[in-house]
């Protein structure tokens, strides 16, 4: 596993404690994981996605990644309807672990723009890893 | 002690394909009988177009398997301290027994007259799991200790809608095995989990915060995972039946307390038992076992039906009223398990059990006391029949469980069971059983020390291993990925 | 005891080694209130020869033994088993091994079960097996259940009443503390299901049909796919008698989803009704809501092939509460049997002996025909089938049992309706004489 130093951030996204990232500030965001989480989770085997036009509320399961002997729960940053999903993960799942920000998991439309401002930003997330 | 003096040396190990990948069209591998009655055609619209098997010879098909078979390690080869599974020797008159003729070919649908044998045999089974539990009232019909525990659950289930009882929660500790979340959810309990105190058991304040009377009771593995006995138990059982709540005993680790416990007077309600550890039948590299599950008095008519009965001289089916949780299996169980653990019994008797117990326990304790000063306790307490070691130290070296135990295969010997129970860290959870003698658990007691020695002389040794088995290590993560489930 | 290796020396120098006097000492965490009062009341250890003798004599206690000639299926199939399978599968290596937790020593078993799921996926049809379930009974509630996982948020599963009354004995005790609710098909004259009600009923999620069913009535799987599936359901698909798709379409040709049975009949003594085998099979979206365990092919550091578990986040001990089942072991050693039996007989063998049963049973039904006996369900049958006799057959049956012929199975107790109908089960080891000898005793 990476040292803290290894870690690799993204200056522009925003974050939340659960290792999620988040990007885009109008119509839509996109979601994905931190090479944080991807590094802890370690090889991830498959990602199970939603159903494009469900709505969920900010905080609640959207889905799941899973390793060889673990499963870890997505949970949604932002309330919305879920507009698209990568489908290029259920082929290639390792695509996470290879390239974390590069590789969005579900793009959503946000219900509440205001729930953007709960969300951290990269000194925040930075300062939460080192605890 | 040098790598020359380990059990494990390099053997006869042949190659052999995949069944398909031999054979020729027109082999048979076994006689079909020639026909004595007229050939009739089958109705062309229902007819299939035939199944693609591969055509092989009976040499083709002996060979292949025996092949097969050598690249298996059983506890015939050698030690196998798996924790929590009690790898006992399992003997080989029992193998006979089981297969019988005129109690092997018997149908389970017979009228009870006609098959006395078996439900004799049934019935005096049912009767010293009683004895053996101190609860009286004994199902032998689930396959398995997870077919137990759902047996288990949904007796509580019965229990509690028979007093018009709702409940949603069941208590599970940390120590519990995995499989009790998921037999409990099965009835619909969500469960609470319970932390275990500092010192590795459950402390009676920790079930008096949570139980309550929407909670249907608890799960308690008792030894528990940990290798260690729950003393607080009829404390806890108290807390729990005076909110109404019923107690289940995971009766997986009752290799460590026969004739030495009373699980009745532990306040356990229901228990299961794993035949496949406990009474030595052989686990055929993942079942079938049987999973018996033992009830106490008021709660006999939930158990499943039919059990065996003896009315007079005779025996019969008891199909239950209707409190009964109903049938759980197609028949009567796996009921070439059952001859085996009954012929088990038949030949250790009651003091030979209770000695089978205390040396487990002895076996245990002896490696927990000679390995503490090599690799770290997870709890140091008087431990039962397993003793759990965590990797604190091997993590120094940047070694992990798992290369311990893949070098434990290089050197002869099955690892024990790693990363089990989650509350210890890369646990190291070691089962001799009581047939292990003392020469060969000094052995490898003496291997364990080598390889924590090489962890940190010879880190790579470890990393590599094993490479004396059939295959190096595997890629997990490739065969989860593109799964390939069939050729 | 010869199971116990410790000489009392090496007890007392292990006794020393962890600081304790006696045995006893070693339990002093076990609170006195929770001890065993004296000795546990069991009979007398018996050594091997004396326990020789008593099973011999528990075996002559059984009036029906292994030298009659049994004429019920229901289930339990009395086939011919080769001695290669008790001699190889008797070995130690197979037999005494766990659950194969560290698959570089437990390539036989893994590459055997992986062999297993690939014949039974050309057996049913289907794109998926697992490792086994328990028994024919606990797969269909496996089914059923998973049926309810995929369906999402329907409440109901359907199945035929021509499914083994055990089966459905046993998906009722599974299904009870649920939310969900069981309803039953009735069948129709013809012995099969009668799927006209269906549409009345909603919210289903899964319709399981048996074929050949209780009745040894082969369900027109097709048709009633089509049906099923337009009604929006799952089609779940059991068996109790795999050697029948030696002849018959199987179940993945009539585009069943969900495919689960029993596998005695393939290598497995009747041995009173267990252990038997949970056949599983499903289509390839449907593998992640699939109960138990699977093997999976894949490669070592040096790129040799070899076997693994896998797919284990759907299973107990990781998913915990959320898992697929509860199910945490497999029928080990009875899937190594079935897939050496499925490979000794061949695709071609596997043919000619469905053939033979098919023959034989349709010579049976033909014997009793002639006097004057009634088959009850004119569909066609394979190995089983129900028949009226024109007076009470009990007398027969009495006379035939001083034979040693158990003449069938009277259905009173399984189904009120078909009081005093007697179902025939008739396989390879039944011979002409056999056959001849019942017909013989039924009365014109």
């Amino acid at each position: 596993m990476k040292e803290l130093s290894e870690v690799i951030f993204v200056e522009e996204l925003k974050y939340t404690e659960d290792h999620e990232w988040v990007t885009g500030s109008g119509a839509t965001l996109k979601v994905g994981i931190s090479d944080y989480a991807q590094d802890q989770l370690g090889d991830i085997v498959f990602v199970e996605l939603p159903e494009v036009g469900t709505v969920f509320a900010k905080g609640d399961q959207f889905g799941n990644l899973e390793s060889v002997k673990a499963v870890s729960e997505l949970y949604l940053p932002v309330g919305g309807e879920i507009v698209a999903v990568n489908d290029a993960l259920g082929d290639a799942p390792e695509l996470i672990n290879q390239d974390p920000y590069g590789n969005w998991i579900v793009e959503i439309k946000p219900s509440d723009t205001s729930e953007l401002e709960q969300l951290l930003t990269v000194d925040a997330y930075r300062q939460l890893l080192r605890g | 002690m040098s790598t020359t003096n380990v059990p494990g040396v390099n053997g006869i190990v042949q190659n052999e394909p995949l069944l398909w990948e031999k054979g020729k069209k027109g082999r048979r591998g076994m006689c079909v009988p020639a026909s004595d009655v007229p050939e009739v055609a089958f109705p062309a619209e229902l007819q299939g177009k035939g199944i693609d098997f591969p055509d092989l010879s009976e040499v083709d098909v002996v060979r292949h398997y025996t092949r097969l078979s050598q690249w298996n390690y059983g506890v015939d080869t050698g030690m196998y301290p798996l924790g929590s599974c009690t790898m006992k020797y399992n003997p080989k008159i029992n193998e006979k027994v089981a297969t019988t003729p005129a109690l092997a070919a018997a149908h389970p649908m017979l009228a009870d007259a006609l098959m006395q044998g078996n439900l004799q045999i049934m019935c005096e089974l049912q009767e010293y799991l009683a004895t053996i539990t101190g609860l009286p009232g004994v199902s032998v019909q689930p396959a398995a200790g997870a077919h137990g525990e759902l047996v288990g659950m949904l007796i509580f289930a019965a229990y509690h809608k028979s007093r018009n009882s709702k409940r949603t929660k069941i208590l599970i500790p940390d120590t519990a095995h995995g499989t009790n979340p998921a037999s409990a959810a099965l009835c619909g309990y969500k469960p609470v989990p319970i932390k275990s105190g500092h010192n590795g058991i459950l402390t009676v304040e920790s079930i008096a915060a949570v139980m309550d009377e929407e909670t249907a009771g608890i799960m308690i593995t008792n030894p528990n995972t940990l290798g260690l006995f729950e003393t607080n138990i009829r404390e806890i059982a108290e807390i729990v039946h005076a909110k109404g709540g019923l107690v289940y005993g995971d009766g997986a680790n009752l290799n460590a307390v026969m004739g030495i416990i009373n699980a009745r007077k532990c306040g356990i309600d229901v228990m299961h038992l794993n035949l496949h550890k406990t009474f030595s039948t052989p686990h055929g590299g993942g079942g079938p076992g049987a999973g018996p599950v033992c009830v106490t008095e008021e709660l006999t008519q939930y158990l499943p039906a039919p059990r065996a009965e003896k009315v007079g001289d005779k025996y019969q089916l008891d199909y239950g009223g209707p409190e009964s949780v109903g049938r759980v299996h197609a028949f009567h169980g796996n009921f070439a398990v059952l001859l085996r653990a009954y012929s088990y019994i038949r030949t250790m008797g009651a003091d030979n059990l209770k000695k089978a117990s205390q040396l487990a326990v002895l076996n245990a304790a002896y490696i927990k006391e000679k390995l503490k000063g090599t690799l770290p306790l997870a709890y140091n307490r008087p431990c039962m029949h397993e003793c759990v070691f965590s990797d604190a130290l091997l993590q120094e070296d940047k070694i992990s469980t798992l290369d311990v135990a893949k070098r434990l295969i290089d050197c002869g010997y099955h690892p024990p069971t790693i990363y089990f129970p989650l509350v210890v860290h890369g646990a190291i959870m070691i089962e001799p059983t009581e047939t292990e003698c003392k020469d060969d658990i000094d052995q490898f007691i003496e291997v364990m020390k080598m390889i924590v020695r090489e962890a940190k002389e010879n880190p790579e040794l470890l990393r590599q291993a094993p490479q004396r088995a059939k295959v190096r290590r595997l890629d997990e993560t490739m065969a989860a990925r593109h799964p390939c489930l069939c050729g | 005891m010869r199971y116990l290796p410790h000489t009392d020396d090496e007890i007392h120098e292990m006794l020393a080694v962890v600081g304790r006097k006696s045995l006893d000492e070693l339990f002093c965490s076990v609170p006195d209130a929770c001890r065993y009062e004296g000795t546990m009341g069991l009979p007398a250890p018996m050594d091997e020869w004396q326990l020789t003798d008593h099973v011999g004599r528990l075996a002559e206690a059984m009036q029906v033994n292994h030298t009659y000639n049994v004429l019920i299926g229901a289930g339990s199939y009395h086939h011919n088993i080769p001695e290669t399978i008790r001699t190889v599968m008797s070995r130690s290596e197979f037999l005494t091994a766990y659950t194969p937790y560290q698959p570089e020593m437990a390539q036989g078993t893994l590459q055997g079960i992986y062999e297993y799921q690939t014949l039974t996926t050309r057996l049913l049809g289907m794109d998926v097996a697992n490792a086994s379930i328990y028994d024919g009974a606990s797969a269909l509630a496996e089914g059923l259940l998973m049926g309810l996982r995929v369906a999402k948020k329907k409440a109901r599963v359907v199945v035929s009443s021509a499914v083994h009354p055990h089966y459905r004995e046993v998906a009722r005790a599974y299904l009870e503390p649920t939310c969900y609710e069981m309803v039953e098909l009735p069948v129709g004259p013809d012995g099969r299901t009668d799927l006209s009600g269906l549409a009345a009923i909603g919210d289903v999620a899964a319709v399981a049909i048996q074929s050949p069913n209780f009745f040894g009535v082969v369900e027109d799987l097709e048709a009633l796919g089509k049906e099923i599936h337009a009604a929006g359901a799952l089609f779940i698909t059991s068996f109790t008698e795999p050697l029948a798709y030696g002849l018959l379409k199987n179940p993945g040709t009539c585009g069943a989803d969900i495919v689960c049975g029993e596998g005695q009949s393939f290598g497995l003594p009747r041995s009173f009704g267990g252990p038997g085998l949970g056949m599983f099979a499903c289509r390839d979206e449907f593998v992640r809501n699939m109960p138990g365990r699977l093997v999976g092919q894949t490669k070592d550091l040096d790129g040799k092939r070899g076997f693994v578990l896998t797919l284990s986040t759907r299973e107990q001990h990781i998913r915990r509460e959320k898992a697929t089942s509860n199910i945490c072991s497999n029928q080990g050693i009875c899937t190594l049997i079935a897939a050496m039996y499925m490979s000794s007989l061949g695709g071609s063998g596997l043919a000619e002996l469905a053939r033979l049963n098919y023959s034989k049973a349709e010579y049976f039904k033909a014997q009793l025909r002639a006097k004057g006996a009634k088959i009850v369900f004119e569909s066609p049958t394979f190995n089983e089938f129900v028949v009226e006799f024109k007076e009470d057959f009990q007398p027969a049956y009495e006379r035939l049992l001083k034979m040693k012929i158990v003449a069938g199975l009277e259905l009173g107790k399984y189904y009120p309706e078909h009081k005093g109908r007697y179902l025939f089960c008739v396989t390879e080891t039944a011979a002409k004489e056999i056959i001849d000898a019942v017909a013989g005793e039924v009365k014109p």
